[in-house]
C-alpha cells in the first residue's frame, strides 16, 4: 500500500472508530433534547461515571469485559431514572439558561466526586487478550480493539434503527419529537416515553465511557471534555434525529482524526471550523427540523 | 360586573386621583436611574477592602477583574436574554492584545492598552455578532462555545507569536501615567482596576437606563412585539453584543495586566461556564448581580481550593444546583423577596 | 384615489400546502373592513403575510401605492402597519407603561439613543400616558402586565397598536377570550376609533362584524369566497351554505 493510501486508510479507519464512539454517546441526547427540549450538559457525566464503572467492574469485582459494559449500560440508565424524576422533571418548563446551570453543577459535582474517589490519574484496563494486538485485513494490519468499537457501533445502529423505526415505542417517539402537543393530544404518555429514553440514551452514554477507556484514557474530567464534541454532533446532526446523530458524528469524526494527522497540537481546529460552517447554513442540524 | 363599577366610579371620581396617578407614574420612570444611597455600599465595601485586606489585593485585583466580566455578560444574559456560551472569547481577545503588545512590540503602557483591548474585542465581537445573532437555542450556544475555541486553537497554530501552551509570561507594564509604578503588594494595581471598573459600571448604568436599555428588556420579555412595534432587534442586539464584548475585552486587558502573564487558557470554557455562574448566583438583569455573583464565586473557590481541587468544584456544584432549584434569581433575588415580604407586613 | 392598504394576488404555500391563494384585497382610508371565515381558513395567515411575518409565495402588499412586499415587519410597522395579536404579545414582566413607553418610543425613533436617561424623554412618557389616559388604563400604570385581568391586557395590546399611530391597522379577533361582562370595553374602543385610519378586523362574532363594517370579506380555504357589503353577505347564501352548523352570531373560542 502507498504511503498516502495507507495514511488515508489511518484516518478514515480511526475516524470511523471516533465516530462510533461519538454517536453511541450522543444518540441520547439527541433524543432527549429533541423530545423534551431540556438541555443536557450533564450527558458526559453519564459517560463518565460508565467508565469508572466499568473499571470498578473489572478491577474490584472480577467481571469480564463485556459483562462490564452491559453492567454499566444497566446501572446508569436506572440509575438516571431516579436523576429524572427527581431533578430533571422540575425545569422542564424551566428557562433554557437554568437547564444550563442546573446541569452544569451536577457535571461539577460528578467530576469532584469521582476525583475523590479514583483520584485524577488516567487509568486504563486490561482488556481481554483477543482484543489486544491486531487483525489482518489483508492489505494492512488494524487495531483489533478499534474494530470492535466499530463493530459494537454497527450493531447497536443496527439495534437503535430497528427499535426506531419498526417498533411501537419508536414510532411514539418519532411522533413525541416531532409534535410534543399532538402526541400527547392522541393519548401518548410523552412523560414516561421520556423516562424511558433519557434511560436508554444514559445507558449508552455509559457503554460509550466504557468504550473508550482504551481509545482515550479515562479521567474525571472526561464528562466536561468531550461534552463540547457530543453537543457539537448534536446540534449538527439535529435533535431527534438517530440519521442525523450518525452522519454529524461520522463527519465530525473523521474531520477531527484528519485534522490531528496532518496538522498535530493544531489539528483540533478543524473539527469546530466545519460544524460552525454546517449550523450556519443549516441551523437545525443536517436533519434537524426548523 | 366589578371592572364596569370600579370604571364607572374611578369616571366620577374628581380629577384629583388621576392626575396622582399619573404623577406617580411619571415619576416611575423618570426617577428609575437616579443614584440611590445603597449603591454607594458596594463601592465602599471594596476600598474598605483596600485598607482592610493590604495583603490580599492581588486576589481582590483578580475579583475586580471578574465583577468586570460578568458585568459586560449581564449586558447579554441578564438585559437582552440571550444565551450564550463563549463570552470568554473576548475576554481572551482582549488579554491577548495587551499581552501581544506588551511582548512583541514592548508596548506596556496600561491605558492606551486597555483601548486597543477594547477595540479589538468589540470589533470581533461585532463580527461574531453580525453573523451569530441571527440564532437561538442550543445553535447558538454551540456556535459560541465553538468560536471561543476556535480563537484557542488559532492561538495554537501560532505559538511563537501567542506562546501556545505555555503562554507569554513575564510581561512588563510602564507605571501607570507615567508616574504610579507597580509596587509589589498591587496597591497601584488594585485601585487601578477599581478605577476602571467604575468607569465602565457608570457607561453600563446609563445604557441599561436609556431607552436603549429599555428596548433590550423588550428584546427579553417579547421578542415578537419588539419585531411588531417596528424596532430593528438584530441590529439592537449586534450594538450591545459589540459593546459587551469590548468590555469583555477590556476585563481580559485588566487580567492579564495584573498578572503580567496571559496563556490561552483565558479562552477555556471554564471561563465563560464560571462567569456564567457568577451571574446567577448574583442575579441576572440587575446591575450589581455581577458584584455579589463574583465576589461569592471568587472567594469560595479561593477558600475551597486551598483544600484541595475537588471541594472547589463539588461546592460551586451543589451550589449552582441549589441556586437554580430555590433562588432562580440569585442572591440579590433573595433579597427582593425578603424586602417585598417586609413591606408586604409593615411591622407594628 | 390610491387604497391605503392594498394585497394583489397574493399566494402562500408551504409545500404543497396552499394557506392563500390569489387574495386580493383593498382598504381605502378609514375602511372599515372585516375579515371572516371558518376555522382555519387563512385569516391570521393572511394578517402575517400582510404585516411581514410570513413572506409571501407570489404577489404583492402596497402601503398607499409603496410596494412593500420585500420589507421586513419591523420595516412595515414603521410605514404605518400596526397590529394586534389573537393571543396577546405583552412585555408581560414590564408594566404597562413602559409597554407604551416602548412603543411611542419606537415609533418617535428614540429607542436608539444609549446616552439620556429613559425617564428624561418627558415627550415619550407624556404620550405613552395620554394612550393609556384614552383607554381608561392610566390608573393601571404601573402594574405588571401579568398582574392584569385578561380583558384589560387585551386593552393594552390595542393600545400598544394605537401608540404607532398606524395608518392600517389590524385587529385579529380583538374580543377573543374577553369575558363578555368586559368585552364592551374593547367594542367602545373600537367604535371612537381615529376615522382616517384603514382598519382591517378579523372577527368570528357576527354582531360586532355587522355592528362595526362596512365592507366584508369572506375568506375559505386561503381564497376570497366574495366580498360585498353586509346586507349583501348575510343574503348571500353561498356564505350561510359554509357557515352552516355553526352558529351564526355566537362566541367562538
Amino acid at each position: 500500500m502507498s504511503p498516502t493510501a495507507n495514511i488515508i486508510v489511518s484516518i478514515l479507519f480511526d475516524g470511523l472508530a471516533y465516530a462510533m464512539f461519538l454517536f453511541i454517546v450522543s444518540v441520547g441526547l439527541s433524543v432527549t433534547m429533541g423530545l423534551m427540549g431540556f438541555v443536557n450538559l450533564a450527558h458526559g457525566a453519564f459517560a463518565m461515571a460508565g467508565g469508572y464503572i466499568v473499571l470498578t467492574a473489572m478491577r474490584s469485582w472480577d467481571v469480564p469485559f463485556f459483562l462490564a459494559l452491559v453492567l454499566t449500560f444497566l446501572l446508569v440508565g436506572a440509575a438516571s431514572v431516579v436523576f429524572e424524576r427527581t431533578l430533571y422533571a422540575r425545569l422542564y418548563k424551566a428557562t433554557e439558561l437554568e437547564q444550563v446551570l442546573l446541569t452544569i453543577g451536577l457535571a461539577f459535582m460528578a467530576i469532584a466526586t469521582f476525583t475523590y474517589l479514583y483520584g485524577p490519574r488516567p487509568q486504563s484496563i486490561a482488556l481481554p487478550g483477543y482484543l489486544t494486538g491486531q487483525i489482518d485485513g489483508g492489505f494492512r494490519t488494524f487495531p483489533t480493539y478499534r474494530v470492535f468499537v466499530i463493530a459494537v457501533g454497527a450493531a447497536l445502529i443496527a439495534v437503535l434503527w430497528y427499535g426506531f423505526e419498526r417498533t411501537n415505542i419508536g414510532a411514539k417517539i418519532r411522533a413525541a419529537v416531532d409534535n410534543r402537543r399532538m402526541a400527547q393530544s392522541i393519548g401518548i404518555d410523552v412523560d414516561r416515553l421520556f423516562t424511558l429514553t433519557f434511560a436508554v440514551g444514559s445507558g449508552l452514554a455509559a457503554l460509550g465511557g466504557g468504550l473508550a477507556i482504551q481509545l482515550f484514557g479515562l479521567t474525571p474530567s472526561f464528562a466536561v471534555l468531550y461534552l463540547v464534541f457530543f453537543l457539537l454532533v448534536v446540534a449538527v446532526g439535529g435533535l431527534g434525529s438517530l440519521k442525523g446523530t450518525l452522519v454529524a458524528a461520522i463527519l465530525l469524526g473523521v474531520c477531527d482524526t484528519a485534522g490531528k494527522y496532518m496538522f498535530a497540537d493544531a489539528g483540533g481546529f478543524f473539527i469546530y471550523a466545519l460544524a460552525v460552517l454546517i449550523l450556519l447554513i443549516k441551523p437545525a442540524g443536517l436533519y434537524g427540523r426548523d | 360586573m366589578a371592572v364596569t363599577d370600579a370604571l364607572a366610579t374611578r369616571s366620577a371620581a374628581p380629577d384629583g386621583s388621576t392626575a396622582s396617578a399619573r404623577a406617580s407614574a411619571v415619576a416611575f420612570l423618570a426617577d428609575r436611574h437616579r443614584l440611590q444611597i445603597w449603591e454607594a455600599l458596594p463601592w465602599g465595601l471594596a476600598l474598605a477592602a483596600f485598607w482592610l485586606f493590604p495583603d490580599r489585593l492581588t486576589f481582590g485585583s483578580q475579583v475586580l477583574v471578574m465583577v468586570l466580566f460578568a458585568l459586560s455578560l449581564d449586558l447579554i444574559l441578564g438585559f437582552a436574554g440571550i444565551v450564550t456560551l463563549g463570552q470568554a472569547a473576548y475576554f481572551g481577545v482582549g488579554a491577548y492584545t495587551v499581552g501581544l503588545l506588551a511582548a512583541h512590540l514592548n508596548w506596556g503602557e496600561p491605558i492606551s492598552g486597555l483601548f486597543a483591548a477594547a477595540a479589538v474585542a468589540g470589533a470581533v465581537g461585532c463580527a461574531t455578532g453580525f453573523v451569530l445573532l441571527r440564532y437561538r437555542g442550543l445553535t447558538l450556544l454551540v456556535l459560541t462555545l465553538a468560536t471561543a475555541i476556535m480563537l484557542q486553537e488559532l492561538g495554537n497554530l501560532f505559538p511563537r507569536l501567542t506562546g501556545g501552551y505555555d503562554g507569554l509570561p513575564g510581561l512588563a507594564f510602564t507605571p501607570l501615567f507615567g508616574v504610579f509604578d507597580y509596587d509589589l503588594y498591587g496597591r497601584v494595581n488594585y485601585l487601578y482596576v477599581l478605577g476602571v471598573l467604575f468607569v465602565l459600571f457608570c457607561l453600563v448604568r446609563r445604557i441599561v437606563y436609556s431607552p436603549f436599555g429599555q428596548t433590550l428588556a423588550g428584546i427579553r420579555e417579547n421578542v415578537a412585539r419588539m419585531h411588531a412595534i417596528g424596532s430593528p432587534v438584530r441590529l439592537r442586539l449586534v450594538v450591545v453584543y459589540t459593546i459587551a464584548a469590548a468590555i469583555s475585552g477590556v476585563a481580559g486587558a485588566l487580567f492579564t495586566q495584573t498578572n503580567a502573564y496571559v496563556t490561552l487558557g483565558v479562552f477555556d470554557f471554564d471561563n465563560s461556564a464560571g462567569v456564567m455562574v457568577m451571574l446567577i448566583l448574583g442575579g441576572t438583569g440587575r446591575l450589581y448581580g455581577a458584584f455579589v455573583g463574583a465576589v461569592i464565586y471568587m472567594v469560595l473557590q479561593d477558600y475551597l481550593s486551598k483544600e484541595s481541587q475537588q471541594y472547589w468544584h463539588f461546592g460551586i456544584g451543589l451550589l449552582l444546583v441549589l441556586t437554580v432549584l430555590f433562588a432562580r434569581r440569585g442572591l440579590l433575588g433573595l433579597f427582593e423577596d425578603a424586602g417585598a415580604l417586609f413591606r408586604r407586613n409593615p411591622k407594628p | 384615489m390610491t387604497a391605503a392598504l392594498e394585497i394583489q394576488d397574493l399566494n402562500k404555500s408551504f409545500g404543497a400546502l396552499a394557506v392563500a391563494r390569489d387574495i386580493n384585497l383593498a382598504l381605502p382610508k378609514g375602511a372599515r373592513h372585516a375579515l371572516i371565515g371558518p376555522n382555519g381558513a387563512g385569516k391570521t395567515t393572511l394578517v402575517n403575510l400582510i404585516t411581514g411575518v410570513l413572506q409571501p409565495s407570489a404577489g404583492r402588499v402596497l402601503l398607499d401605492g409603496q410596494d412593500i412586499t420585500a420589507l421586513p415587519q419591523a420595516a412595515r410597522t414603521r410605514r404605518g402597519i400596526a397590529r394586534t395579536f389573537q393571543i396577546n404579545q405583552l412585555f408581560r414582566g414590564l408594566t404597562v407603561l413602559e409597554n407604551l413607553y416602548l412603543a411611542v418610543a419606537e415609533r418617535m425613533r428614540v429607542c436608539g439613543r444609549l446616552w439620556v436617561p429613559a425617564g428624561a424623554e418627558r415627550e415619550v412618557i407624556d404620550q405613552a400616558l395620554a394612550q393609556l389616559e384614552a383607554l381608561r388604563l392610566a390608573d393601571d400604570a404601573l402594574k405588571l402586565v401579568r398582574e392584569l385581568p385578561y380583558g384589560r391586557q387585551r386593552l393594552v395590546e390595542i393600545a400598544i397598536a394605537l401608540a404607532l399611530h398606524p395608518r392600517v391597522l389590524l385587529l385579529d379577533e380583538p374580543a377573543a377570550g374577553v369575558p363578555s361582562s368586559e368585552s364592551h370595553l374593547i367594542l367602545d374602543v373600537i367604535g371612537a376609533l381615529d376615522p382616517d385610519i384603514a382598519i382591517l378586523i378579523i372577527e368570528h362574532d357576527m354582531d360586532v362584524v355587522f355592528r362595526f363594517a362596512h365592507r366584508i370579506t369572506v375568506l375559505v380555504a386561503g381564497a376570497v369566497l366574495t366580498e360585498a357589503s353586509p346586507p349583501e353577505i348575510l343574503a348571500d347564501p353561498r356564505v350561510r351554505a359554509v357557515y352552516l352548523g355553526e352558529e351564526a352570531g355566537g362566541r367562538h373560542g
